[in-house]
């Protein structure tokens, strides 16, 4: 039996949630009255407890608890949200997150209580509802109470009730006899769990864990299949050969939640008809390789019982590993994949005597061109399948920031965009860390303090921006903050004085020189060095990691402005929307994402302004590009009265490409063109069409 | 020059370029496809005609003849394109005017060049056949740095 099923699940969720109060608990610090978060933060949190407590995670549960009672005072409005609060709060999702981790590593949520967090929990609950004049017991007594309560509640075990309940076949008599002769007794454990149960598998295979820590299990009933596959009530009968004595066995039992009763007998069938005694060995070893057969979780014999969970650890890979894919690519591909079924069959209706027939062939070949465009399409739907918004690497950054800003003691604000951007799953899991550097570097370095923030004129809260879009065959991640920019002077002078350049060197070097410098392994320009960062290991690791994804990154800074760093992620595996255009008698793609407008200018509008041609297009001036001139094509199209003009866009400028006509939109694919021939920067890749033809990709970026 | 393209005894695929027959190493070939459209690479070195799609890959195809400096190809139903995988990452196709047979060379059988003119450095050695004089193609200077090369072309 095997809890792995609703692991995984139960670990997808558990993030969501974690994430949810997160962010709500973010906005909830800001605005203490907000009764929507409280709710929300309230039902997450619930969620995750009730998941906890289901999947045997006790720790777990035992703080989601604690941390649910302070949300439910909130609620009630009982209690206010106190900055100390929070960040205790905070802590305990920290704790939660701990504990999530551990059980993605190990499937088990690891042994650290958080007493300490809980009593601090125990500690705010108390001085708020004080201080809010409402007057509770401390959390941890009612917990106490509680454990009395239902320890009160336990029933006298009653030795006659249940036994003989178990009917054993004649190799089990043999295995129990022959355990008995070695000094182990054969315990009856009969499990009532509670009608509220709603995982009984995995509840009944969490007994059957923890029955397995004394010993064999030689039976149950129902069998583990079938309670495996959830086919019993609420009870269930295990039967164990052991040494330990029944009261422990008791105790372990009820430790698992959501069992209502557990009632421990001796195995007993001397009143039945007893199997002859005169078996031999042979047939009783026999005997102990059948329970394994009938419980698979279960060990050969008591012996190895220790070596389960290092088997369980070993499982670990399997965890997580899943993609969540967004319903309408799914549905996108099921519907591809219906369509191949429906080209199939026109295909096989086509039977090979008609192909004499000129029409029948003709008919063929438009079969076979359906299904190319189908398998291209599948082709492309796939690769959209591990496309992963970029929102899942960003989304902890809030809190990051957060934290950061409580510790550096500076007010500042983290503003995002372009959260829905996606990446290929690769990027996704490698872009993480240089992210975080990058913005950590902003608030320490970047960001002033407050009270020199206020002398400058700039509004106390410090900004820090992350961006996101797709750039033609690359996304960029735009990381900036209206900070005091990087002192090229100070760099300079670091430089010198570490011996990274020379004072020579560094009077031919420019402004760009000296930032590249930043990039430098273990040059850290900041003053002291906090455990925040500072210690000259970030940006070389940062443009190391971007580099390995083959990306770039880029600083741009104005000192006393803030500064810029521009990330630069190709994407391999992209899908674009672009514009099919012909220039000559080739076929071209540009990038939906460049382009601004798409015009028709009679060639009277063409200026002149210093030999270039510009056009002035509702008043503002845009040079001209005869792309047919750039590209070289061999076979030029007359010129004709109305120039198509593609106008496109890179961050504040334009250019008009001319070409010679349009197709249309079309989504595409971005290959590469392949590494020995010379791709010249205009060209950012290409694409194959629907009929096999190969369309080359402008990067319009070159171009303007 | 490189030694490392020829082995004790070598299988060499046999190709024609100009009326003369050349010897590509087998190890480095991955497929021989025919004549197909070849879409253009606008700025591309010029002995780079473009690229062709192979089965949704898109591969780069080097002419030899314009590599060689001899007269443009010029394309027959016999014209083939070798594709080579030189690097598991990197295919590359080159377009011959013929596909002849694969020959065994032994060490024996090849002269290494050792002639200084310049063109000659794309062979490495002279292969005896009994069906007549096989240029054995040295593959890393025909795949060679390529704007040194486009430098020197244009």
């Amino acid at each position: 039996m095997d809890v792995s099923q609703y692991l995984e699940v139960f670990i997808e969720e558990s993030k969501e949630h974690l994430q949810a109060l997160n962010e709500h608990l973010l906005i909830l610090e800001k605005e203490p009255e907000n009764e929507n978060t409280i709710n929300e933060i309230f039902r997450a949190a619930h969620s995750l407890k009730g998941m906890a407590g289901t999947m045997g995670y006790k720790r777990m549960q035992k703080l989601t608890h604690d941390m649910e009672n302070v949300f439910q005072e909130i609620r009630s409005g009982k209690m206010k949200v106190r900055p100390e609060l929070t960040d205790c709060l905070f802590e305990g999702l920290d704790a939660l997150q701990e504990y999530v981790d551990n059980i993605i590593n190990t499937q088990d949520e690891g042994t650290n209580d958080n007493q300490p967090l809980i009593d601090k929990l125990a500690k705010e609950l108390e001085i708020g509802l004080n201080g809010g004049g409402a007057a509770a017991a401390p959390e941890p007594e009612k917990k106490e109470e509680k454990k009395e309560e239902s320890k009160a509640q336990e029933p006298v075990q009653n030795p006659s009730s249940k036994a003989g309940s178990v009917v054993y076949a004649d190799h089990e008599k043999l295995a129990i006899k022959e355990a008995a002769s070695q000094g182990l007794t054969t315990y009856e454990v009969h499990v009532d769990l509670q009608e509220s149960c709603l995982l009984k598998a995995a509840r009944a295979y969490l007994v059957f864990k923890a029955v397995e820590e004394f010993g064999e299990i030689i039976k149950s009933v129902p069998d583990a299949q079938m309670i495996e596959d959830e086919k019993f009530d609420f009870s269930f009968v295990v039967c164990v050969l052991t040494k330990a004595g029944a009261d422990e066995l008791r105790k372990r039992v009820l430790n698992v939640s959501e069992v209502k009763e557990a009632t421990i007998e001796k195995a007993s069938f001397e009143n039945e008809t007893a199997a002859t005694g005169e078996s031999a060995e042979s047939k009783s070893e026999e005997t102990e390789s059948k329970p394994v057969s009938a419980s698979p979780a279960a060990p050969v014999t008591a012996s190895q019982a220790p070596q389960k969970p290092a088997a369980s650890t070993q499982k670990k890979a399997v965890v997580n590993r899943s993609v969540r894919v967004d319903i309408e690519k799914l549905d996108d591909l099921m519907n591809l994949v219906s369509e191949l079924i429906i080209a199939k069959n026109g295909l096989a209706s086509l039977s090979p005597d008609d192909f004499s027939k000129k029409e029948k062939r003709s008919a063929f070949n438009e079969q076979i061109e359906y299904l190319e465009r189908i398998t291209t399409n599948i082709h492309q739907s796939v690769m959209k399948v591990r496309m992963v918004p970029i929102e899942s690497v960003v989304n902890r950054f809030p809190r990051m920031i957060r934290d950061l800003s409580k510790k550096l003691d500076k007010p500042m604000e983290l503003y995002m965009s372009g959260e829905e951007t996606e990446l290929d799953r690769t990027v996704i899991d490698e872009i993480g860390d240089p992210l975080m550097h990058i913005l950590r570097n902003s608030a320490d370095h970047g960001l002033e303090s407050a009270e020199v923030r206020k002398q400058l004129g700039k509004p106390e809260t410090g900004s820090i921006y992350l961006n996101a879009f797709q750039e033609g065959n690359s996304v960029v991640i735009e990381c900036s903050d209206d900070g005091g920019g990087i002192n090229t002077e100070k760099v300079k002078n670091k430089a010198i004085e570490k011996g990274t350049i020379t004072p020579e060197q560094a009077e031919t070097m420019t402004e760009k020189d000296f930032i590249d410098l930043l990039f430098k392994p273990s040059f850290s320009t900041a003053d002291k060095i906090s455990d925040v960062s500072g210690r000259g290991v970030g940006l070389d690791v940062v443009k190391s990691k971007i580099e390995s994804l083959s990306g770039t990154v880029e600083c741009k800074t104005a000192l006393g402005q803030g500064t810029t760093f521009t990330i630069r992620l190709p994407l391999t595996l992209a899908i674009i929307q672009s514009l099919m255009v012909i220039i000559g008698e080739e076929k071209y793609a540009i990038p939906l994402g460049s382009i601004d407008t798409i015009e028709d200018i009679p060639i009277t509008e063409i200026r002149r302004i210093e030999k270039k041609e510009v056009i002035n297009l509702r008043g503002s001036v845009i040079p001209l590009v005869r792309m047919a001139d750039i590209l070289e094509v061999p076979v030029k199209a007359p010129e004709k009265e109305n120039l198509t003009v593609v106008v496109v866009v890179k961050g504040d400028r334009k250019a008009g490409l001319v070409v010679d006509d349009l197709i249309g939109q079309l989504e595409i694919v971005i290959k590469s063109i392949g590494k020995y021939i010379n791709n010249s920067k205009i060209i950012s890749g290409a694409t194959v069409l629907g009929d096999g033809e190969i369309a080359l990709i402008l990067d319009a970026n070159a171009l303007v | 020059m490189a030694e490392g393209y020829t082995n004790e005894t070598g299988q060499y695929i046999g190709v024609m370029i100009n009326n003369e027959q050349y010897g590509i190493d087998i190890n480095f070939i991955d497929n021989i496809v025919r004549m197909q459209r070849i879409t253009r690479v606008p700025k591309a070195q010029e002995y780079f005609p473009g690229v062709i799609n192979l089965r949704g890959e898109i591969i780069p195809v080097m002419s030899l003849r314009r590599r060689f400096g001899f007269d443009d190809d010029v394309f027959t139903p016999k014209s083939r394109i070798l594709i080579l995988k030189p690097e598991p990452q990197a295919s590359i196709g080159f377009i011959v005017d013929e596909v002849k047979e694969v020959l065994t060379l032994s060490e024996e059988d090849i002269d290494k060049a050792v002639t200084s003119d310049d063109k000659n450095t794309y062979i490495s050695g002279v292969g005896k056949h009994p069906k007549g004089l096989i240029s054995i193609l040295n593959l890393s200077v025909v795949l060679q740095d390529k704007e040194n090369q486009a430098k020197e072309g244009g």
